[in-house]
């Protein structure tokens, strides 16, 4: 079960590195929100669409509210988001591929067929039909994404377990009496964590980005949460007045996402040196 | 072949069943009944009763399915709640901006990334390899509405040369005006869309490169431009085909966001309205005919792997990326 970990594989990769800056910042931005933000959230005192200059850093937006506490605010959601949404995707993606895996011929063609039908809805549609059912709200968004997130990692552990199964550690394993659920945490996990930890990173980026655009749309968390997704939406109109709270949501929203692709490229890297060079 | 053809239409129909189960299950099992449309507040319970039965939900559940299902499968998508105007008529008014839209970002998408894609991998050791590839990593990391409200903001508010959204009244009476119009939400999409399309149409380059068989048909005097021709284009179109089947259905509904940033009256814009509004047979009709889209572009993304790599015939689902 334990890979050869020789200088290759726990040499630094540089795209890990300027990943987890990125992604650092953001992250940091977000937990330093939870203890001080340059502003109350419905502070209004700094006058409408103000530009930037002290104490305002960043400029006000349309109501008068402080853009830099806006944005730290949004760091926060849009981390709940992604991370709520691969944890629910995980957890469920992993359970179902996993089942399928070990399942028999049937069963797995039938979970695989549901699979590739779920695949088939794009997120943002799925999403929509959740809200729909649901109301506009973080959580809706969250489980709507994670929801549609679990069919793709589901098919992706699929896969991976069923290469694993079979590999002859496994038949070797059973022979000595092993049980099906210890050969599942001794040898079925730790093959596929690497692989599967790379996609969720992968997946943690689309998931902030759908969480925006289902708040610019007015379908995440309602007012007055400052979601950058409706931050955006609500600086569309005032873009050349006030071009700066139509931009700055922007920029963090791209550093965090180009941030998490870079950690996933660089733990994809690390966790397997052999496709470094084709990159 | 004959089989497969079989088999995977086979998948289509029961794909399409399951969907519109789900969707049917949806506005079903929303809380509220859809007779409250048609009653005014305060009305008696015979009142209630009276239009319950008019509408059918007091019927048994699998009874209206079937009863639901056949008004779906002639087009006949329901009233809207709301303009209690026929949803069918409306919706098809609508894809006469939706299609074209994402029609043209698909085609602009797939002539900007081939080309790129294919430059990106063979130049790799050249300056502009990394440079495409980390334009192309930035890509995927824009959200498309953002990108939308920056060209708007370029083209049509400081340079003025483009307008920043609406439809002409007339549709397609006047093309030009209706391209021009079609413009800006056509380049924001394709924009995006050719950011994850050249990654997978560079790692597919890479692969052919890498080839043993690319190296012998060399190896045995071939000119490169005549290897790729003989066997490289079609080896990369392979999984390529398979991405842009998934790629053409995302467009189809990232239309949604990008419809509302050019306020482009559009099946997206219509579906975002009737979910803030609460409209389910709205909500219901432009996803059954969304849904029947991405599934038919599936369905014909898949048949065309196969016309081109015969290996594939036995396999029923599509190609893992």
């Amino acid at each position: 079960m334990s890979r050869a970990s020789g200088p290759s594989t726990t040499r630094r990769s540089p795209t890990l590195v300027i990943g987890c800056v990125l992604a650092g910042a953001i992250v940091a931005v977000a937990i330093v929100s939870l203890f001080w933000m340059p502003f109350p959230q419905d502070d209004t005192s700094g006058g409408r669409l103000a530009p930037p200059a002290l104490p305002h850093l960043l400029g006000t937006d349309k109501l008068g509210r402080d853009l830099l506490t806006q944005l730290m605010i949004g760091a926060r959601i849009a981390l709940t988001a992604g991370i709520g949404s691969v944890a629910l995707g995980g957890v469920l993606g992993v359970t179902a591929g996993l089942l399928a895996g070990f399942a028999t011929r049937w069963l797995d063609d039938t979970i695989s067929a549901l699979l590739d039908i779920l695949i088939a809805f794009p997120t943002l549609l799925l999403a929509m039909l959740v809200v729909a059912a649901r109301e506009a709200s973080l959580g809706s968004a969250i489980l709507a994404i994670g929801l549609a997130m679990s069919a793709i990692v589901a098919r992706l552990t699929r896969v991976l377990v069923k290469r694993v199964l079979a590999e002859d550690f496994i038949t070797a394993s059973r022979t000595s009496g092993t049980s099906w659920p210890r050969v599942v945490i001794e040898h079925v996990l730790p093959n596929i964590w690497p692989t599967l930890l790379v996609n969720l990173a992968l997946q943690l980026g689309l998931a902030v980005l759908a969480e925006a655009s289902l708040s610019y749309l007015g379908l995440g968390a309602p007012p007055p949460n400052a979601s950058w997704g409706r931050m955006l939406q609500e600086a569309q109109a005032t873009v050349l007045t006030a071009p700066l709270g139509a931009v700055a949501p922007g920029v963090v929203l791209v550093v965090l996402v180009v941030g998490v692709n870079l950690l996933a490229d660089g733990l994809r890297d690390v966790a397997d040196p052999t496709r470094r060079r084709r990159r | 072949m004959t089989t497969y053809l079989l088999r995977r239409m086979a998948f289509l129909v029961v794909s399409l069943l399951l969907a519109s189960m789900v969707l049917f299950l949806l506005l079903r099992l929303l809380p509220g009944d859809p007779a409250n449309s048609l009653l005014s507040v305060g009305a008696t319970p015979d009142q209630i009763a009276a239009a319950r039965h008019q509408i059918g939900s007091d019927r048994p559940l699998p009874e209206q399915f079937v009863t639901w299902l056949g008004q779906m499968a002639t087009f006949d998508l329901g009233t809207s709640f709301i303009s209690t105007l026929p949803v069918g008529p409306e919706i098809a008014s609508r894809l006469v901006v939706t299609v074209p839209l994402t029609l043209l970002a698909f085609l602009l998408a797939v002539v900007v990334a081939v080309p790129v894609g294919f430059v990106a991998a063979h130049r790799s050791d050249r300056w502009y390899g990394p440079l495409l590839n980390g334009v192309s990593q930035l890509g995927l990391a824009v959200p498309v509405f953002w990108l939308g409200m920056l060209l708007i903001t370029a083209f049509a508010l400081y340079f003025q040369i483009l307008p920043a959204g609406g439809f002409p009244q007339d549709d397609w009476a006047n093309p030009a005006d209706a391209l021009t119009s079609l413009a800006l939400p056509v380049v924001t999409i394709a924009l995006v869309m050719s950011a994850s399309l050249i990654r997978y149409v560079r790692s597919a380059t890479v692969d052919v490169l890498d080839s043993d068989y690319l190296r012998t048909f060399r190896a045995l005097g071939s000119s490169f431009t005549g290897a790729m021709w003989r066997h490289g284009l079609r080896n990369a179109a392979v999984p390529v085909i398979s991405i842009l089947g998934i790629e053409l259905a995302t467009t189809f509904l990232g239309a949604v966001v990008v419809e509302s940033v050019f306020a482009l009256p559009g099946l997206g814009s219509m579906l975002a309205k009737g979910i803030a509004q609460h409209d389910y047979p709205i909500v219901q009709g432009v996803l059954f005919v969304s849904t029947f889209g991405v599934l038919v572009i599936g369905f014909v993304a898949d048949l065309g792997q196969r016309l081109i790599d015969p290996r594939l015939r036995g396999t029923l689902s599509r190609r893992a990326r």
